[in-house]
């Protein structure tokens, strides 16, 4: 009798096993929720909110739940902007686990614009005229789907050194900075020569591959024609003539510290004086700030070469595959008009990307003590207003920009190649992609 | 009464046969659902057009295996991975045997030097990365920074392969070794004092003893440590990937391993699992051909050592 025990004993705990793995396989909580095609308004719903790094949403996030008693919000937060895409990735490829509300980055937006299915359609007459042109344009499919509302930009300014300026005898005021680089690159990278000569080691800016960052954002058609195939490389002149000034400048001129943007050796430079300048989007404030502490001296110009540009920002989307499509529609609505982003602004520094939010006072008279009691506001808000192209960034460009950008780390950052070579390795990859 | 006790034989009888079966089923169930089932399945999907987010199309035979040994990183990636192997797998097992040897002598407050060595295992291999980026650092890094003192000119950790190995290899050998040790030493203890003193009495000094005695003995144990730190050493990844904040082995994929290449396909710009899968086949058929060689060559050699402590 005690075999028989021990028997049923083995037996019952493989069977609990199996329903221990099996129940890890279901579905979660809020997915069983019932459905939102009977969307009654005051359903007790719970509303899942992924964001990453900072939106500055965790106090509007109590607002709205205060003011919707039936709404419960559970705010999930990655810490990069990548971490993010891979989990975007990992679960639409999976068809469950996405939150309700996803939040994505415009860099990989496009990918994710090959798949309008994925997404509930967001589009509402009532929203039409709230963002910027070129923002709402990009999420938009060519029969008129709107997969997300638009968060915040990156309008691109110029954040330089004051006190490393003035020992090279230039100008610090932000307004005769603004003068002297006024106009397109090479006056950027001329000035950038002439500081070189004069100022005993220190680089112009900090890395090839942001300043291409920059320059890319400004191109109509980087990598990929306006139908979405793909410019081969090897034919793509435009991209190379920058590749050649970047690497140029970069190399031959001097003028880059040779960083890689995040790498560890970056973040020290600020601390030791390596560079000069850098193309500074609003939410790279904050990074310097941090990065630099203790260091006096950086400060904001109201210029950018070649007129404006924009680097980042992000949208709200909602996932198909999410239970509560019109809860969720409604509360990306509600954080993505100008009153609330201009409090994410207020709490993050997020740029908002609404058109009445860019004239709104709160925005306008906001300075950064940091940037030597900068008006911050003011000169974003018109470094956005210049901004006149919106890059056609098809399914690859992800793909193909970062071939780029290898190409120029390998010469800028770690020297294993000269220009050409390195060129010459980025079309052998693009070749590896396999596209055309 | 005597129908009952035959029945309590023949259970008795199915309990002997069963239960052993029983026992180690969990073990083969959990295996079959996370182990048999990915390896059949990762078959399945390397032979499709298997895109991250539009899931499988067309079966395409092997073409996939085909245009991934046809792209120049993938030999890159191979180079990597056994470099970096080599470069921790060896130094790490024979400083582990000395460092299990030392803490294996008469030693005061032996439980502190024995935990001491397992410390850097205790450590997320992620945050071992963090610290060794600050040591490693190109332009700003502590290593650079005493070379520089010294006179010589600083190492590209990031730009030179066969550096960024070395340095990734330190990684490695840091968190590993001393778990190694401790495995080493719990063989050591195992091997009876008499054959030591049996030794000592031959005549054999301190080397002799080690060589002849202490090496042949631990010859299951090296084997068994050979083969988890092959497959452990060929699917590293944590370490390369952390080794710059890109996490993509470098512009020129100077310390892109297999494995990171696996990520690269499925979930980087080409997005195709149908490749990443054939990728994770050839690794798997790799670790498998290195694991027999080294369990042949281990074996030879211990055997062959054995063979003159007999003599």
């Amino acid at each position: 009798m005690r075999a028989a025990i021990r028997n049923l004993a083995a037996v019952a705990c493989v069977g609990a096993l199996l329903t221990a793995c099996s129940s890890g396989n279901g579905t979660t909580p809020d997915a069983t929720q019932s459905g939102s095609a009977s969307a009654d308004p005051n359903e007790k719903v719970t509303l899942t909110v992924a964001t990453f790094n900072e939106f500055g949403y965790e106090e509007l996030f109590e607002e709205y739940m205060a003011d919707n008693p039936n709404v419960t919000i559970e705010a999930r937060k990655a810490a990069t902007s990548n971490e993010a895409r891979d989990n975007m990735n990992t679960r639409l490829a999976a068809g469950s686990g996405l939150a309700d509300i996803e939040a994505i980055e415009i860099d990989w937006l496009t990918e994710l614009m090959q798949y309008p299915d994925k997404f509930v359609d967001l589009a509402d007459s009532e929203l039409d005229g709230r963002w910027l042109e070129w923002k709402s344009a990009a999420v938009t499919t060519e029969d008129g789907k709107v997969i997300g509302y638009g968060t915040d930009i990156g309008p691109e300014a110029i954040c330089y050194r004051a006190d490393l300026f003035e020992k090279a005898g230039f100008p610090t005021d932000r307004e005769e900075v603004a003068d002297l680089l006024e106009g397109d690159w090479d006056t950027y990278f001329n000035v950038g020569k002439d500081f070189v000569a004069k100022s005993g080691g220190v680089a112009w800016f900090d890395s090839a591959s942001a300043t291409f960052q920059g320059m890319v954002n400004q191109v109509e058609n980087p990598f990929e024609n306006s139908d979405g195939t793909p410019i081969p490389l090897s034919e793509n002149d435009e991209i190379k003539a920058i590749y050649d000034d970047i690497a140029t400048a970069a190399t031959d001129d001097n003028l880059s510290a040779g960083l890689a943007q995040w790498s560890e050796d970056w973040t020290n430079a600020f601390q030791t004086d390596k560079f000069a300048t850098m193309l500074c989007p609003g939410w790279m404030l904050g990074v310097i700030e941090g990065n630099a502490q203790g260091v006096e001296g950086w400060d904001i110009a109201n210029v950018f070469p070649g007129g404006g540009g924009n680097w980042g920002g992000s949208y709200l989307t909602v996932p198909e595959q999410g239970a509560n499509h019109e809860q969720a529609k409604k509360l990306a609505a509600w954080l993505t008009a100008p009153e609330q982003q201009i409090k994410a602004f207020q709490a993050k520094g997020t740029f908002p990307s609404q058109v009445e939010a860019l004239e709104d006072p709160a925005l306008l008279d906001q300075t950064n003590a940091f940037f030597n009691d900068a008006p911050t506001g003011q000169i974003l808000a018109e470094r956005a207003k210049a901004i006149e192209v919106a890059p056609f960034k098809g399914p690859n460009y992800f793909a193909l920009a970062q071939l780029v950008t290898d190409a120029l780390n390998r010469l800028d950052v770690e020297g294993t190649d000269d220009a050409a070579g390195s060129w010459d390795k980025a079309l052998e990859a693009y070749n590896a992609l396999g596209l055309s | 009464m005597n129908q009952q006790l035959t029945r309590s034989q023949r259970l008795s009888r199915l309990d002997v046969k069963a239960s052993p079966y029983l026992y180690i089923s969990p073990f083969f169930i959990l295996f079959f659902i996370v182990g048999l089932f990915p390896l059949v399945y990762t078959a399945w999907v390397s032979v499709h057009d298997w895109h991250l987010i539009g899931g499988q199309g067309e079966m395409v035979g092997l073409t996939n295996y085909i245009d991934v040994l046809q792209q120049p990183n993938f030999f890159k990636a191979l180079r990597n991975t056994f470099s970096i192997f080599l470069l921790s797998s060896v130094p790490q097992v024979l400083a582990a045997i000395v460092i299990a040897y030392l803490l294996d002598t008469n030693l005061r407050a032996k439980t502190f030097w024995r935990m001491g060595v397992l410390l850097p295992y205790v450590v997320a291999p992620v945050a071992v990365s963090l610290i060794f980026a600050k040591i490693f650092a190109d332009q700003s890094g502590l290593v650079n920074a005493v070379l520089e003192i010294l006179g010589t000119s600083p190492i590209g950790w990031h730009a030179d392969p066969f550096a960024a190995h070395v340095a990734i290899a330190t990684m490695v050998n840091f968190r590993w070794t001393g778990y190694n040790a401790l495995i080493f030493l719990a063989a050591m203890q195992a091997i009876p004092r008499e054959i030591y003193e049996a030794a000592i009495i031959d005549g054999a000094n301190r080397w002799r003893t080690f060589f002849s005695v202490t090496v042949p003995m631990l010859r299951p144990t090296i084997i068994f440590v050979v083969i988890t730190s092959t497959i452990g050493g060929l699917q590293i990844f944590d370490e390369p990937r952390m080794f710059d904040t890109l996490g993509q082995g470098g512009a020129d994929r100077q310390w892109m391993t297999l494995t990171m290449y696996i990520y690269e396909l499925g979930w980087g710009a080409q997005k195709s699992f149908g490749r990443a899968a054939a990728v994770s086949w050839l690794l798997f058929l790799i670790i498998i051909a290195v694991g027999v060689i080294n369990f042949l060559i281990t074996r030879s050699i211990a055997s062959s050592s054995s063979g003159k402590a007999g003599r």
